[in-house]
């Protein structure tokens, strides 16, 4: 795969993508026939994703437990560690395993219909709630101000100059819905949001149909414009989703109770199977910002974030149940995501700081059932500020999910996710889009499990430098260096190589003393190694 | 209608390829003719809706004299009761009608004590009198977020209140400083678990990232600034019985701290003993003397005030003059509140009716317009139960007051690219409507009060309710502040008049009732028409903008 950074070309923040791509204007772009071909038609599928937000901060070590990596994670959060024998064991791995309350995604995993990625994160990880949200809701770099949000901008490609003309016979329903009363920013198309809100769909509220005039050349007569467009909304799909709605009358009866979670994701179960061609789903659960007392100190498997992932876990259950017994099971994917992960060290307050990479959940009946990545790597000794270095970008899960369930091609790709992202296999290869198969042969997507990437550094400790020997397929290679903080400290190689071995040096460049990570990506694969700056 | 005149005389109106309208215009003083639509619109964007009465006591003042009336204090209000007791619960220290801001913390009361509170708290804003204190004061509640139900102490989110109600139109270092030791904020981003022997770096964060400098573009403090900061405001307590904070030099991180060049490597000195506490002033000084602090605080100000969006135009010629003054003021609100609301920018055209309203404003605001009348306060428990059902209503359209989303506010005041136009959405917009209509056809019932919309009496205060045309014009003028169309205007009096032609339709109606008003059969007649015109008027999007 080529790394096409256009993107880099791009003055300051804030302007609307796309601009530029490859150098000519969107417009001129666009006036191709196969570009005009693409856009104007939607891609025929009725694959569904559901995004399930963790507001706060999901601490990943609590959630998904490296049994290999136990005992130093007990020593680095003695106060809040989980009882060993009571993590929940995972078929054909005994390197991972999930927190006790977690039954229900331990079934999945089982039933193999879930995937865990480990370590997912970003170079430069920010560790402000808003920003951290903003940067995995645009899918930006860390350093760059993207107004518009991923399924925004995949919609916005997907339903050609969306709102005008919508809905339509093709797309009689809403693109994007979020159940809640505040549309997602990640549902932020480049100029209009893709989203509607709904918090209770039998009760919809028709709005009475006004008579518009024209709006004068105000900051006025801008609002004005939008508020007509949402209320003309509200009252077109308002139909649309008590339709869908009133077409189940009987859901599977094992939902929890007392699951705000489950609540919501009720809801999309019911209309999914009522039949809305809506594509983008998003739910929500807070909580996860447990600065103090996550546990109950006399028994760590209890306390609030037991509590909240016992809520994601059966939530997510009960979905999964439910879409069988209303038959719509092969049509829907799912991911967690949460801002970022929480610090490797406990604090004295009995809970977790803001931290960086965590790991992802991927149900659903075409989820390729397997972990992705390694288990992350603990520190005998930790300070406060280690945090898990990212093994997987998180653009890396939303390209794949774009490309291998939606079967958006790769040109269209790199204008929704702004550069090109590692493939991941994220679905199992037998998914098709409707009739037609997404992808051609697979070939491109290798299994982290079978790894053939070697990577090796001399010596190590180190001091002035050492070398970094590796081993590739040839293609194009990226080698990272990231710090304990997770930061991405030097990026020594970003182009294509020839395979074989090869060897690149990485010089002290008066770094301080400690352990560093380096993270070779060769293609799809990708492989982590520790390496010690002495003193 | 004709338009406003403030509307023809201004020709600097640009539009860009993006779809946005542009102003040059800056802070020199507002010269053109004061008129009531410049009067209105400086009403509506300071106060949570205002009456025509307000309007017709202050038409006769020039715009200095109505800005300083409005930048001034209002009486600070008497503190929340007892309005909870009932037949399964009663407070064992505080008799109904009482206070309970100074009783001892009571598990069982808390939860009805927090409703109290934010019944009471909607109350002050449907009682204030024509100033922008209780604006001012939500606005400090949302740049000074925290929420109630982390706190979960009523009494301290009393104290909170009172504390920004203190200085929302007074010093904002010193408010800083104040709403630092401020015992719910301490509770809420955990300052009273910061010690020495684990520095807790969330208040630390925050003060720098939401409450001073912000993190925009130009904002460049590191993650050890976030940590060195943190170790200054080590030490701080709350006492949960006096609800009052303390400073403890033994949990108090006595070393030096160092920060980055951002702050030009600024050394804040450890000390040990009572003087550790001068370190906080110390960290304080250090923030306001970074130009951004006043900047951002100046932008926030803008945005609530006057527009969302600010191009390098505004930057230029609004918020860097706003800033510079704030500064020279040594950061003092009320002039920097008088330079914004005395300026041509402020009544630039294109300025005008650009806010939408927000849950607050449109709720508060409803009331207001039409003087609803509540329960007065010998009738308190039925008082607070209207109060809470407003609050409510606007919980329910995405501003719950004294419980905002997170630390950062409300995401309408700060998300970029939509903002405010977040208020509005698919499920908010029918909410409002909603109700709005339940208050106009049925009112809302309680206990055998009720509180509703009289139009009849809204109309009758009109300057000549008997002429459809005008009785369309003075309510428009006074509800909408965005010109309707000609069709609307005809729509409008078409539902007065059932689709007839002839205004003395009406104006015979209105006659007969006025000659008979208990008659219910010439009441009807009126009410039923004003009911569906209002009703469409208020449904029309034109209504949510300010």
């Amino acid at each position: 795969m080529k790394r096409r950074d256009f993107l880099q070309t791009i003055g300051p923040a804030g302007i609307v993508f796309p601009a530029l791509i490859n150098g000519f204007t969107f417009k001129a772009f666009a006036e191709s026939p196969l570009v005009s071909a693409l856009t104007q038609a939607p891609t025929e599928t009725d694959h569904v994703l559901v995004i399930i937000q963790l507001n706060g901060g999901n601490d990943g070590l609590n959630t998904v437990i490296p049994f290999d990596q136990y005992d130093q994670l007990a020593n680095a959060r003695s106060n809040i560690i989980l009882p060993k024998n009571k993590l929940l064991k995972l078929n054909g791995t005994s390197f991972t395993g999930l927190h006790p309350s977690m039954t229900g995604l331990q079934t999945l995993f089982n039933e193999e219909k879930l995937q865990i990625i480990q370590s997912v994160g970003y170079p430069q990880p920010n560790f402000s709630h808003f920003r951290a949200t903003d940067i995995w809701m645009s899918a930006s770099d860390s350093n760059k101000y993207v107004n518009s949000g991923w399924t925004g901008r995949y919609l916005a490609e997907e339903y050609d100059g969306f709102p005008t003309g919508y809905p339509n016979a093709v797309m009689p329903d809403p693109l994007a819905i979020q159940i809640g009363s505040f549309v997602s920013p990640a549902m932020q198309g480049p100029s209009v949001s893709m989203g509607m809100a709904i918090s209770d769909p039998v009760n919809f509220y028709n709005l009475i149909n006004g008579i518009q005039g024209a709006s004068p050349n105000t900051r006025g007569g801008k609002e004005l414009t939008y508020i007509r467009q949402v209320a003309q909304q509200t009252t077109q799909y308002g139909t649309a989703i008590k339709n869908a709605a009133a077409k189940v009358t009987k859901q599977f009866s094992g939902y929890p109770t007392g699951n705000s979670l489950a609540d919501q994701l009720k809801i999309v179960a019911r209309l999914i199977a009522g039949g809305l061609k809506t594509r983008i789903y998003m739910v929500s659960l807070g909580g996860f910002d447990t600065h103090a007392q996550q546990v109950i100190a006399s028994a760590t498997d209890t306390g609030a974030h037991a509590l909240l992932l016992k809520r994601v876990s059966d939530g997510i259950k009960a979905f999964m149940d439910d879409l069988t017994f209303l038959n719509a099971q092969k049509r829907v994917i799912g991911m967690t995501f949460s801002e970022f992960g929480r610090r490797i060290k406990s604090n004295s307050s009995g809970g977790t700081d803001h931290g960086a990479a965590a790991p992802l959940f991927v149900f659903g009946n075409y989820a390729k059932p397997d972990i992705l990545g390694n288990s992350p790597e603990i520190p005998l000794i930790t300070s406060a500020s280690d945090n898990v270095p990212m093994q997987f970008d998180f653009r890396s899960v939303y390209a794949s999910i774009l490309k291998q369930w939606f079967c958006v091609p790769d040109i269209t790709l790199e204008n929704v996710m702004l550069q090109n992202f590692q493939n991941l296999q994220v679905i199992k290869s037998s998914a098709p889009c409707m009739s037609a198969p997404c992808m051609s042969s697979n070939a491109d997507v290798f299994p982290t499990s079978e790894t053939t990437l070697v990577l090796t550094n001399y010596p190590n400790p180190f001091q002035q430098s050492t070398t970094l020997s590796y081993q590739t397929q040839g293609g194009y290679v990226l080698i990272q260096v990231f710090s304990t903080e997770g930061k991405l400290i030097k990026t020594l190689l970003d182009k294509e190589v020839t395979p074989g071995n090869h060897k690149i040096t990485f010089e002290n460049e008066g770094y301080a003393p400690g352990i560093y990570y380096a993270r070779l990506q060769n293609n799809n694969q990708q492989i982590t190694r520790t390496m010690l700056l002495g003193r | 209608m004709k338009k406003p005149k403030v509307l023809q005389r201004f020709k600097k109106v640009n539009f860009n390829e993006q779809g946005s309208f542009r102003t040059l215009a800056g802070l020199q003083q507002f010269a053109a003719a004061w008129d009531e639509s410049t009067l209105r619109h400086l009403l509506r964007r300071t106060l949570f809706g205002f009456k025509q009465e307000d309007l017709n006591a202050w038409k006769g003042k020039n715009m200095a004299e109505v800005v300083q009336l409005l930048v001034s204090p209002s009486q600070s209000p008497l503190p929340p009761i007892n309005n909870y007791n009932d037949a399964s619960f009663s407070d064992p220290t505080v008799p109904a009608g009482q206070t309970w801001v100074n009783a001892p913390y009571d598990g069982n009361a808390n939860g009805r004590r927090n409703s109290s509170l934010k019944s009471w708290w909607l109350g002050n804003l449907l009682q204030q009198t024509s100033s922008v204190h209780e604006k001012m004061t939500l606005f400090w509640h949302n740049h000074f977020a925290v929420e109630a139900v982390d706190v979960n102490d009523a009494r301290y989110m009393y104290r909170y209140y009172s504390l920004l109600r203190k200085y929302a139109l007074g010093n904002f270092k010193q408010l800083v400083l104040e709403i630092t030791k401020d015992p719910a904020m301490l509770r809420y981003l955990n300052g009273y678990q910061n010690n020495k022997n684990a520095p807790d770096e969330n208040y630390a964060r925050e003060l720098q990232e939401l409450f001073t400098l912000g993190k925009g573009p130009l904002v460049f403090y590191t993650e050890a600034d976030v940590r060195a900061a943190a170790r200054v405001l080590t030490g701080y307590t709350v006492n949960a019985t006096t609800i009052s904070s303390a400073f403890d030099p033994n949990r108090h991180d006595t070393g030096n701290k160092q920060f980055s060049t951002y702050y030009q490597n600024k050394v804040i000195l450890g000390k040990t003993g009572a003087n550790g506490a001068k370190e906080t002033e110390e960290l304080i000084d250090m923030l306001f003397l970074q130009e951004e602090t006043a900047l951002y605080l100046c932008r926030k100000l803008y945005r609530f005030f006057v527009y969302y969006e600010i191009d390098a135009a505004t930057e230029a010629n609004v918020i860097l003059p706003m800033a510079n003054l704030f500064r020279v003021k040594n950061y003092e609100v009320k002039p920097v509140l008088e330079l914004l609301f005395s300026s041509t920018h402020f009544y630039d055209p294109v300025n005008v009716a650009g806010m939408i309203k927000s849950p607050l404003d449109y709720c508060v605001g409803l009331c207001k317009e039409f003087k609803m009348q509540f329960p007065d306060s010998t009738d308190f428990a039925n008082q607070y139960l209207m109060f809470d059902y407003i609050r409510t209503q606007s919980s329910n359209m995405q501003q719950n007051l004294a419980d905002p989303p997170s630390v950062a506010g409300w995401p309408a005041y700060y998300q970029a690219p939509q903002f405010h136009e977040l208020w509005i959405n698919s499920d908010t917009l029918p909410r409002r409507n909603q109700f709005m209509n339940i208050l106009l056809t049925s009112g809302y019932t309680r206990n055998g009060k009720k509180i509703f919309i009289d139009v009849l009496t809204y109309v009758n205060a009109l300057s000549n309710p008997g002429n459809p045309n005008l009785l369309i014009r003075d309510t428009v003028a006074h509800l909408c502040a965005i010109d309707l169309t000609p069709e609307v205007i005809q729509f409008l009096k078409g539902i007065l008049l059932s689709g007839q032609s002839t205004d003395s339709y009406w104006t015979d109606a209105w006659t007969s009732y006025k000659a008979n008003p208990t008659n219910v059969v010439a009441r009807n007649m009126v009410l039923s028409r004003l009911n569906s015109m209002f009703s469409y008027l208020m449904n029309l999007p034109e209504y949510q903008l300010s």
